[in-house]
């Protein structure tokens, strides 16, 4: 693609780098700002003075004996104890990526090896409860979990995030497993593996790309969810998403708007590592049902 | 695979779905036939040596007895779909017969929440969906062009808005929009009016949400199609540079046929997304100026009072919405499976 009829003229490739540098400030730029304004206090972040406060933190300075303070932090994690929130969030998505995982290669994987017409059904089926918004299926649970005294507590919430997750995950790992081959598993069986088997010792080992960028959505999923949690889950049980909109209403009123920030900060970071780390991953995922038309 | 094994594989996850989301469904669509029982009140009559006086209370045992008893609440219909908080039957009668101008039924119609809700998340759906088609589609091409170093980069902070926690994302933008945050002073510097606070009008306030919306889901939008990119014929283009035609003609003739497919996937997986906005309404604090119907469920069934059937009738309406925009697909998959048996 470098030869000279594809080379852009001068004037389009300031156009395309401004383009995609005024892109890249909006989609960075708020992260780093509230990052860097996370360790400033309430009246610097939020300066009605001047902007500039929050780059350089004079209040901070005065209160605090320098210009960056974790004292959000330390409100937050501490003395609101979102540490609580954080442990209740990875319990429950390492419950729910795993066994998303297992009842979903297992479901995927029939669904891919069976050629008769109900697999195209059971996929269509998937798809129209993908559309479903999950807080219209919330109102559905209350009641009877109520009734039952599930209500509260994170198994509950787990196996709901499951549920919820199928339809997505049952379309993904279905597109990855049709790239395998049958052949594959058909050798397996001729050489006397049953199905079980064969799904087991040869497909999954040729799986793993695809069964990790599967977990990894599942695990966004989870996340990110706010529905659920926060409507599911009583009060100490809260997860993380609950807990910072929970934290609004209390923590306007007593000015520690800083609590607040300091814990949405906190909640970024392990999504940042994940980009960084499975950015591949994430890409090939997205375009997985997409490329197939 | 035999008939008998594939069941024994799908099981598991088919009762996952079966348990937490088709019977859910069903519950949902009983519970908003029924309404919370009347509390049982109870008349005493007191007689003294000054005559007799009537007083009534509430029977909290009766109460609780009956609640324990039938959990639904009592047989009400279709009443709750017909109430002002859902379709209002007769509000919007009343302004249908007594309206001005088709301008003013509109203006009473976006009065009753139901239909403010309805107006906001068809026009949220309708406005995002297209814009971020848009942008994502030029992000995609602006990073094809790149260097090959930078393109990693640029993706990695591309994919930023849309893997954060939309609740996150959206207070994020919230605490810089603020009148006394960044954003917020640089848009009263830039329109000269120290007072102008982007939370306190309707207008502003729907404009930040679709800036928003569009932000958050913009790269999904970029990484398929750059995905699709990446698959396109150089020799089609080739011989369309051969023929003379310019950027923008091999853009619109060969680039842009080439995606329509991924054009139509995002844009089916985005109306659907959009359908459900709702975090947003939540992080921006915004629920006096734009409410969604996803939002009304929330509502009712938070708070002291779990409003369980106002928010069944509620979340059966959002269904309905949902298969209705969803229909167009699913009666074209039903076609292209017909033609292919």
């Amino acid at each position: 693609m470098s030869s000279k009829a594809t080379q852009q003229p001068l004037g389009l490739r300031i156009v395309i780098y401004a383009f995609i540098g005024i892109w890249l400030m909006m989609a960075a730029f708020p992260f780093l700002w509230t990052l860097w304004g996370s360790f400033k206090v309430e009246l610097d972040f939020f300066s009605i003075t001047n902007w500039k406060d929050a780059l350089f933190g004079p209040r901070t300075e005065a209160t605090y004996g320098s210009s960056l303070t974790g004292a959000g932090y330390e409100g937050a994690w501490i003395q609101e104890e979102f540490w609580r929130a954080v442990l209740n969030t990875f319990i429950v998505c390492f419950f729910v990526v795993c066994t998303s995982l297992t009842i979903g290669t297992l479901g995927g994987y029939a669904l891919s090896r069976s050629g008769f017409k109900y697999t195209f059904w059971l996929l269509i089926i998937a798809l129209i409860f993908r559309a479903m918004p999950p807080i219209t299926l919330v109102s559905g649970y209350l009641l009877p979990f109520f009734e039952w005294n599930l209500w509260g507590i994170l198994p509950t919430s787990i196996i709901v995030l499951v549920a919820i997750n199928q339809p997505f995950t049952l379309w993904m790992l279905h597109s990855f497993f049709q790239k395998i081959p049958k052949e594959l598993d058909e050798s397996a069986k001729v050489d006397g593996c049953t199905q079980f088997q064969a799904f087991r010792h040869v497909i999954i080992p040729v799986m793993w790309p695809g069964v990790i960028t599967t977990g990894l959505f599942s695990f966004l999923l989870a996340y990110n969810d706010f529905a659920v949690t926060a409507m599911l889950l009583s009060k100490e049980n809260q997860t993380m998403v609950p807990k910072i909109a929970s934290f609004l209403g209390t923590t306007q009123t007593e000015g520690n708007v800083m609590f607040a920030v300091a814990a949405v900060v906190s909640a970024t970071v392990p999504l940042f590592i994940l980009v960084m780390f499975f950015q591949r991953q994430i890409v090939s995922g997205l375009t997985a049902g997409a490329v197939k038309g | 695979m035999k008939h008998k094994t594939f069941f024994w594989f799908f099981l598991p996850t088919a009762l996952a779905m079966l348990l937490f989301i088709a019977f859910p469904i069903i519950s949902v669509v009983i519970q908003s036939l029924f309404t919370p029982h009347e509390a049982v009140l109870l008349t005493v009559e007191n007689c003294g040596p000054f005559g007799c006086t009537t007083e009534t209370s509430i029977d909290q045992e009766a109460t609780a007895a009956l609640k324990l008893a039938e959990p639904l609440g009592r047989f009400a219909g279709l009443s709750i779909y017909l109430d002002r908080g859902h379709l209002a039957v007769n509000e919007v009668a009343a302004l249908w017969s007594g309206r001005e101008s088709l301008g003013g039924f509109f203006d009473g119609l976006k009065n009753l929440p139901f239909y403010r809700a309805m107006y906001f998340t068809l026009t949220y759906t309708f406005v995002v969906t297209p814009l971020l088609i848009v942008l994502g589609f030029a992000i995609a091409v602006g990073v094809n062009s790149l260097h090959r170093h930078l393109k990693g980069l640029v993706i990695f902070f591309s994919l930023l808005p849309m893997i954060v926690t939309p609740l996150i994302g959206s207070l994020i933008l919230f605490w810089m929009i603020d009148s006394r945050g960044v954003l917020g002073s640089a848009i009263q510097f830039l329109a000269d009016d120290p007072d102008l606070s982007l939370k306190a009008s309707t207008a502003l306030t729907w404009i930040t949400l679709m800036v928003y919306g569009v932000w958050h889901s913009a790269p999904f939008a970029f990484v398929v199609f750059y995905a699709g990119l990446q698959t396109l014929p150089q020799d089609t283009l080739e011989s369309a540079m051969i023929d003379g035609a310019s950027r923008w003609q091999q853009i619109r003739y060969v680039v842009i046929p080439h995606l329509m497919p991924l054009v139509t996937f995002v844009a089916l997986i985005q109306l659907m997304d959009n359908f459900r906005v709702f975090e947003p309404i939540v992080g921006f604090n915004a629920e006096a100026h734009a409410t969604s119907l996803s939002w009304i469920i929330f509502n009712d069934l938070g708070g002291e009072t779990r409003l369980l059937s106002s928010a069944a009738a509620t979340s059966v309406l959002t269904i309905i919405g949902v298969a209705i925009l969803l229909s167009p697909v699913l009666v074209r998959t039903w076609r292209d499976f017909n033609a292919k048996t």
